[in-house]
């Protein structure tokens, strides 16, 4: 999987989570959370999402590598299989 | 025979408008059963019903508006005969009933699912003061839900309408426009806010008390706890701040309950309000039942499901009435402290701010710990600072074990 469909999967995450918001307009070094206004609850139903798309289970410690949309593509590219 | 009454999806509700009945005349009903949908300000509810046996007859037709109390169905018990039920023709059921034509009754316009209703030209019982208060203020009596006995409309009733009227925009009273009847739940859900928080800014004299909690050890649990778990069932810190406050609400039950009819009403069971954002805007705080005797996982479902539904439109009546007191959690990215507003008849509100990592004196050393404020708003007429303290210093205790919460 290329860095473009990893971003696709990641975009059509955040628009089940946030359905009024345009995340192809996030820049790539902002705060998801803060910029789409996702709640924690909406968060973890994300990355619930992300891993039955990519495999991928992010544990909590590892979630200050995500909070960014080139932090979190980055994560998934490296450990995509 | 039962009566299936209009429930108050909480206490900003007046008047609710029946959107879809699920059950027909001949259909057998339990306790829990969801047998309609009824769509207030706040947007369209799953109505359930607390009564065992068979729906009879139906009075109220989709599309109706009718006041909180008014009578929608009768049940009768299994094994009574339902035949005369089944034989009332669909016309015939939008004839009032007694205690329904007390009330006032608005019949729409055919024209959408949920209509804006019309003026009813029934002239709905009510008190001679409000009467009078009435005539003095303009208000068209037909126009407003009354909150007396059968529907009978009171002077705090007339008091409310002209409130209404004052606040609304003073621009001439809109036509009866013919546009597309798309709810306006944006402002609709304003307007039931509105009126909820001025009650309570009126009527509840608040009082304020906070404390900030050491949440590291607590925390460091649950990172344990969910290291050992998959992803789907991991369970977040709010689950433990609303464990702890239904705990601590077991050792101070004085902060659970209501004040109404001028007395203070202590509930034994817990069912905490749950203060939702919509991503539209505004903000519903259905209840989830029995905290106290959820564990975390259980807890973790509930909420999760419940901030599904209310997003998605399925809230359960029940859900929207009985909560004995509201948690709001303004958020882990916001800000410190929330001193929230005490949403009635309720007595207490607990609000959290965000976790956050803040310098920490212990034993003469200074550490930073992860810290959460937590902020009680109380109403003094049911409980005094000493008990909601008390309470606080409870909640601190039970979030000091997470793994006995």
């Amino acid at each position: 999987m290329n860095d473009d469909q990893i971003r696709e999967i990641v975009f059509r995450g955040l628009r089940q989570i946030a359905p009024e918001a345009d995340p192809a307009l996030l820049r790539s070094d902002e705060n998801i959370r803060e910029a789409l206004d996702i709640d924690s609850f909406g968060f973890l139903q994300f990355l619930i999402g992300l891993s039955e798309k990519t495999g991928v289970e992010i544990p909590e410690a590892d979630y200050e590598q995500v909070f960014t949309l080139g932090g979190l593509v980055n994560y998934l590219a490296a450990r995509i299989t | 025979m039962g009566e299936f009454r209009m429930p108050s999806l909480g206490a900003d509700m007046e008047a609710g408008i029946l959107g879809k009945w699920l059950v027909k005349p001949g259909d057998p009903v339990k306790r829990g059963d969801i047998v309609a949908l009824v769509e207030t300000q706040k947007g369209v509810f799953d109505i359930e019903i607390f009564e065992k046996g068979v729906v009879e007859r139906l009075l109220v037709q989709p599309g109706m508006e009718v006041p909180v109390g008014t009578v929608l169905a009768t049940i009768v018990s299994e094994g009574a005969a339902v035949t005369a039920g089944q034989a009332v023709p669909p016309a015939a059921v939008a004839e009032p009933l007694p205690a329904a034509g007390e009330a006032l009754i608005k019949a729409p316009p055919a024209t959408s699912p949920f209509p804006p209703a019309a003026p009813s030209e029934r002239i709905p019982a009510s008190s001679p003061s409000a009467r009078k208060l009435a005539a003095e203020l303009g208000i068209d009596l037909s126009t407003i839900p009354g909150s007396g006995p059968h529907g009978a409309i009171q002077r705090g009733d007339v008091e409310r309408a002209a409130e209404q009227k004052k606040t609304a925009a003073p621009a001439p009273l809109p036509p009866v426009v013919e546009k597309p009847s798309v709810p306006d739940y944006q402002a609709g859900m304003r307007q039931a806010i509105a009126a909820a928080m001025s009650r309570s800014n009126r009527e509840i004299p608040h009082y304020y008390l906070e404390t900030a909690i050491d949440m590291s050890s607590a925390l460091r649990w649950l990172e344990r706890e969910n290291l050992k778990r998959s992803i789907k069932e991991r369970i977040l810190p709010v689950v433990l701040l609303l464990k702890g406050v239904a705990r601590a609400l077991a050792d101070v039950p004085e902060l659970n309950g209501f004040w109404l009819d001028g007395r203070h009403q202590i509930q034994e069971s817990i069912h905490l309000g749950f203060a939702i954002a919509l991503r539209q805007g505004g903000l519903i705080a259905p209840a989830i039942h029995n905290v106290n005797l959820l564990s975390l996982d259980e807890l973790m479902a509930a909420t999760g499901d419940l901030i599904t539904r209310t997003r998605s439109g399925h809230l359960r009546s029940s859900e929207m009435s009985d909560a004995t007191l509201t948690v709001t959690n303004l958020g882990d990215l916001g800000v410190n402290t929330v001193y929230g507003v005490i949403y009635p008849p309720q007595v207490a509100l607990v609000a959290f701010g965000r976790i956050s990592e803040r310098p920490w004196a212990e034993n003469g050393m200074l550490g930073v710990r992860r810290v959460v404020t937590a902020t009680l708003s109380a109403d003094h007429r049911a409980t005094d600072g000493h008990r909601g303290s008390q309470f606080l210093e409870a909640l601190n205790r039970h979030l000091q074990c997470p793994e006995k919460l």
